[in-house]
């Protein structure tokens, strides 16, 4: 590896394989750049804007970034944070987070996020969309009032589980999660609890039934300490910008 | 004919191919009415892809239903030209008339009236679409003779046939509107430029594949007209032609494709109607050019939903083009040189202007914005080099082909050569269409078109620019007010509010929803512009639109986010009185009205006297 493959995230010095993208040098490197819609496992998607940063001055996303030598990343100053804070309270607003009766609570990486960022308020007034949830899978609740559209479920059921057990319908803000069944019901597809696209979901949409509050509030994933001290966990497992394909 | 039957000679006269499920689901649709849960499911079998995929792409498009939506579904075009025509109070009366609700199916499943986005007849508002024909120039006298046919059950088809007349209004034409060559002229002279040296090369001692390239120089000699002529993208973004022709050129790949953009869905946008209209070959002929230069076996023509009515007609000049060996094999005798052009059909989704989304749609998918890089120069259609062009920029093209660069840049400035055709609308005596070479003052166009004490102009739609009367000696040009053709007008009696208001909402409607900023940004500035509109706005909500304003240019996936602000910040800068006006003196006022939430309480206790009330915004303002 020639040392020549560095570029710098606020000051400080962060080298690359070439093909990594700048999120994933950066979360190999042990610097945590927020995001939702980015899983290790799998390719990026491009789409929560979370991990903006500022390349070279320009904004753009750390995700789908290649790296390149001499790149200026800004990630950490106050324009950005406060571009993700905001983009945290669209989510939020958008669907229906009632975190203290939610079972993902500790466990979910947008109120994780939302503490790490200090998001006090929802800044803008409650959609409260109508979502109706799908209890009909016998092992699986789908609370739809959460789902942040990060289409992790949809990318682990297709490129993992080869199952297509979850896509989008919809568009602009009505666009919503879907089923692979004429019903429209979970029931009525062929998942299953040990799916990838059961493990995936950031926030508390797709939950197993009959587990509730095994674990209990203050002493949950994230209740230690900010989520940006776990940044081992979102370490790249896939060499290069691929992940699965 | 039974369902099953009716999807199955549909899902056969398509090869069963997925990539053309956009064709299959509407083509499915004209035959069904609408597009049921199990019409979908036998769809996905007979494509062999998921359910969940095709009822995802059915989901997205404005045009397709998955619930039915009447034998006779009414789209009132909702452009704020057709609102200045009347069109509302005209939907009201008809929706009168019809006892339905707009967006509501009538009792009897026969008729449902809704609005749809701009359809591109702005000089000839205020326009609808039934069963997506476009109907022009609606009134109440065809109001109620429509009322009629429908509750009669009449088809369509024994509709008044001057009812679906679109005129194609040319007041001013120019090279494009008044080109004459005979169909060919430009390809046979493409061919020609390489005559001379085909010669030499065919004694070089070159491989075979090399020398295939090289008799080619008539492909790069065009180029280098195309070069020459400093032709620039007409859809909006404005990069050179040349340039993206000789990428896809180089760029590694298997097959190339030819992309011609007429989704031309930036309402006040209509000139790409009557350039097809018009000019249809030479627009196929542009294509063609660009086929032979980057070596493109197949073209697309992507037109949108809207211009259905131009299916047919544009299928004939296909058919004619083969006929006279401009398409198909070994075009013009030219051994090896094979290409054809198909027409495909938007369904009503602004954001499939965008190239990259217009290929996902080609592909039978959402028509979401790619990640880019990489470009599809390199990485179109199929994952192949694609060239994606607007409809006046083949139809330019093709006119460099046949007459030369140099012959081109005589029209127009320097930086912006050759012409320019306006969508002339709003409030003017003859809107229309406008041909200019480049550099004319918007001024001569008011002028020309019969506009008298204009307010404001906005240029190149909504994501475009609003000019203010201290600006009108500005110059249409990339360098100075760039467009891609629209040109709306408004008079000094217009609400330049509403027209902002209306713009809004238009983002907000044709937001694909992929990118958080854009998706839930857009829906929150309708939500803040309404608010103001309703007497609540304060001085913290022009603060939002700013910072919000902020947050979607920098962070938004494609050009619909990152522009979707500009009708608000164009005119908080220069019509700030429009604001003003409605705004109250509090720092904030919250947009969730308590009163009016309890007003299903008073309806049930029968109460509405002043105990009955919280106190009022007013109340709170004084
Ligand atoms: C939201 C959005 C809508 C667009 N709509 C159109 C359109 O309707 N027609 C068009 O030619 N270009 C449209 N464009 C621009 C295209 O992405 C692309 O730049 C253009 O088709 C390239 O052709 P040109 O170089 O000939 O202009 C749109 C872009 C965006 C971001
Ligand atoms: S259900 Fe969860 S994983 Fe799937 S799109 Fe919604 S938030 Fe993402
Ligand atoms: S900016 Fe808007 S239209 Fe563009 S990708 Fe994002 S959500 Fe879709
Ligand atoms: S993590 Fe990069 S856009 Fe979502
Ligand atoms: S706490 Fe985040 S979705 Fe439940």
């Amino acid at each position: 590896m020639s040392e020549t493959n560095t570029f710098i995230l606020d000051d400080q010095e962060i080298p690359f394989t070439p093909g990594q993208s700048v999120m994933q040098a950066a979360l190999t490197a042990g610097v945590f750049i927020p995001h939702l819609c980015y899983h290790p496992e799998f390719r990026p998607h491009g789409s929560c804007k979370l991990c903006t940063v500022k390349i070279n001055g320009r904004p753009a996303t750390s995700c789908t970034t290649p790296a390149a030598h001499g790149m200026e990343v800004e990630s950490n100053t106050p324009e950005i944070l406060d571009k993700r804070r905001t983009l945290l309270q669209m989510l939020l607003v958008e669907g229906n987070h009632f975190c203290p009766s939610c079972e993902k609570s500790g466990f979910c990486k947008l109120q994780a996020l939302g503490y790490e960022l200090g998001v006090m308020t929802p800044r803008f007034n409650l959609m409260y969309p109508t979502r109706p949830v799908d209890a009909s899978h016998p092992d699986v609740l789908l609370d739809f009032n959460r789902c942040i559209l990060c289409e992790l479920c949809i990318r682990a059921s297709t490129e993992v589980d080869g199952k297509f057990v979850f896509a989008l319908s919809g568009r602009g803000i009505k666009k919503h999660l879907v089923v692979n069944a004429e019903s429209g019901r979970l029931a009525d597809t062929n998942f299953s609890l040990t799916d990838k696209a059961a493990q995936v979901c950031p926030v508390g949409v797709i939950l197993p039934k009959r587990k509730g509050f095994a674990v209990p509030y203050g002493e949950r994933h994230f209740d230690d300490a900010p989520i940006s001290t776990h940044v081992d966990e979102f370490k790249p497992v896939m060499p290069g910008q691929g992940g699965r394909s | 004919m039974k369902n099953s039957d009716a999807i199955n000679v549909v899902l056969k006269r398509h090869g069963n191919d997925g990539t053309r499920l956009m064709q299959i689901l509407r083509e499915t649709q004209e035959a069904l009415g609408w597009l049921s849960p199990a019409t979908l499911t036998a769809i996905a079998a007979g494509v062999k892809w998921p359910r969940s995929r095709v009822e995802s792409t059915a989901g997205f498009y404005s045009f397709f239903h998955t619930e039915p939506l009447g034998r006779y579904r009414v789209l009132w075009s909702d452009n704020i030209t057709d609102r200045m025509l009347g069109n509302m109070d005209l939907m009201q009366a008809m929706c009168e008339k019809l006892w339905l609700e707009p967006g509501r199916v009538s009792a009897d499943g026969l008729v449902s009236v809704d609005t749809t986005s701009c359809t591109g007849m702005c000089d000839q508002g205020p326009a609808i679409l039934v069963n997506y024909r476009a109907i022009t120039h609606m009134t109440m006298e065809r109001i109620e003779q429509m009322v009629e046919l429908i509750h009669n059950q009449t088809p369509i088809e024994k509709w008044p046939v001057e009812w679906f007349v679109i005129e194609d209004n040319i007041r001013r034409a120019d090279i494009l509107l008044t080109n004459a060559m005979p169909p060919g002229e430009a390809l046979r002279i493409s061919f020609a430029r390489g005559a001379a040296d085909e010669v030499e090369t065919s004694f070089s001692e070159r491989s075979w594949h090399e020398s295939m390239q090289a008799s080619d120089i008539g492909a790069s000699a065009t180029l280098d007209e195309i070069k020459k002529s400093a032709l620039r993208g007409r859809g909006g973004a404005g990069f050179t032609t040349g340039l993206k022709w000789e990428a896809c050129h180089n760029a590694p790949g298997r097959t190339r494709y030819v992309v011609c953009n007429a989704d031309e869905g930036e309402p006040g946008t209509f000139k790409d109607r009557v350039l097809l209209t018009r000019q249809p070959d030479l627009i196929l002929e542009g294509m063609t050019v660009a086929a032979y230069i980057i070596g493109a076996s197949k073209g697309f023509v992507y037109l949108r939903g809207e211009y259905r009515y131009l299916l047919e007609p544009l299928n004939a000049v296909l058919a004619k083009r083969r006929q006279l060996g401009l398409l198909g094999e070994n075009i013009l005798g030219r051994e090896g040189f094979n290409f054809d052009i198909e027409v495909h059909l938007g369904a009503g989704a602004y954001v499939c202007g965008e190239e990259s989304a217009l290929i996902e749609s080609l592909e039978g998918k959402r028509g979401v914005p790619r990640n880019r890089p990489p470009y599809p120069v390199t990485n179109g259609f199929l994952n192949q080099p694609t060239v994606v062009n607007n409809v006046e920029t083949f139809a330019s093209a093709a006119l460099i082909a046949a007459k030369g660069g140099d012959w081109y840049r005589s029209f127009g400035s320097a930086r912006s050569t050759g012409t320019k055709i306006l969508s002339v609308s709003g409030d003017c005596e003859r809107p229309g269409i406008y041909e200019y070479p480049f550099g004319v003052t918007v001024r001569q166009v008011l002028e020309e078109c019969g506009a008298h004490n204009t307010q404001a102009v906005q240029v190149s739609g909504p994501s475009g620019i609003c000019l203010n009367r201290d600006e009108f000696d500005r110059r249409i040009a990339f360098g100075d007010v760039p467009t891609a053709g629209a040109f709306m007008i408004f008079g000094q009696q217009r609400d330049i509010f509403e027209v902002v208001r209306n713009f809004v909402h238009f983002f907000a409607h044709e937001s694909c929803g992929f990118c958080t900023p854009c998706r839930v940004g857009t829906t929150l500035l309708k939500n803040l512009v309404d608010k103001i509109a309703d007497g609540n706005g304060t001085r913290t909500d022009i603060d939002e639109i700013f910072h919000l304003n902020r947050l979607l240019q920098t962070t938004a996936h494609c050009g619909l986010g990152h522009t979707a602000c500009n009708p608000l910040l164009y005119t908080l800068e220069k019509f700030r009185p429009a604001y003003e006006r409605r705004l109250k003196l509090l720092k904030f006022v919250p947009a969730f009205d308590l009163d009016a939430a309890l007003s299903q309480a008073r309806q049930m206790t029968g109460r509405d006297d002043a105990g009955a009330h919280l106190e009022t915004h007013s109340e709170i303002a004084q």
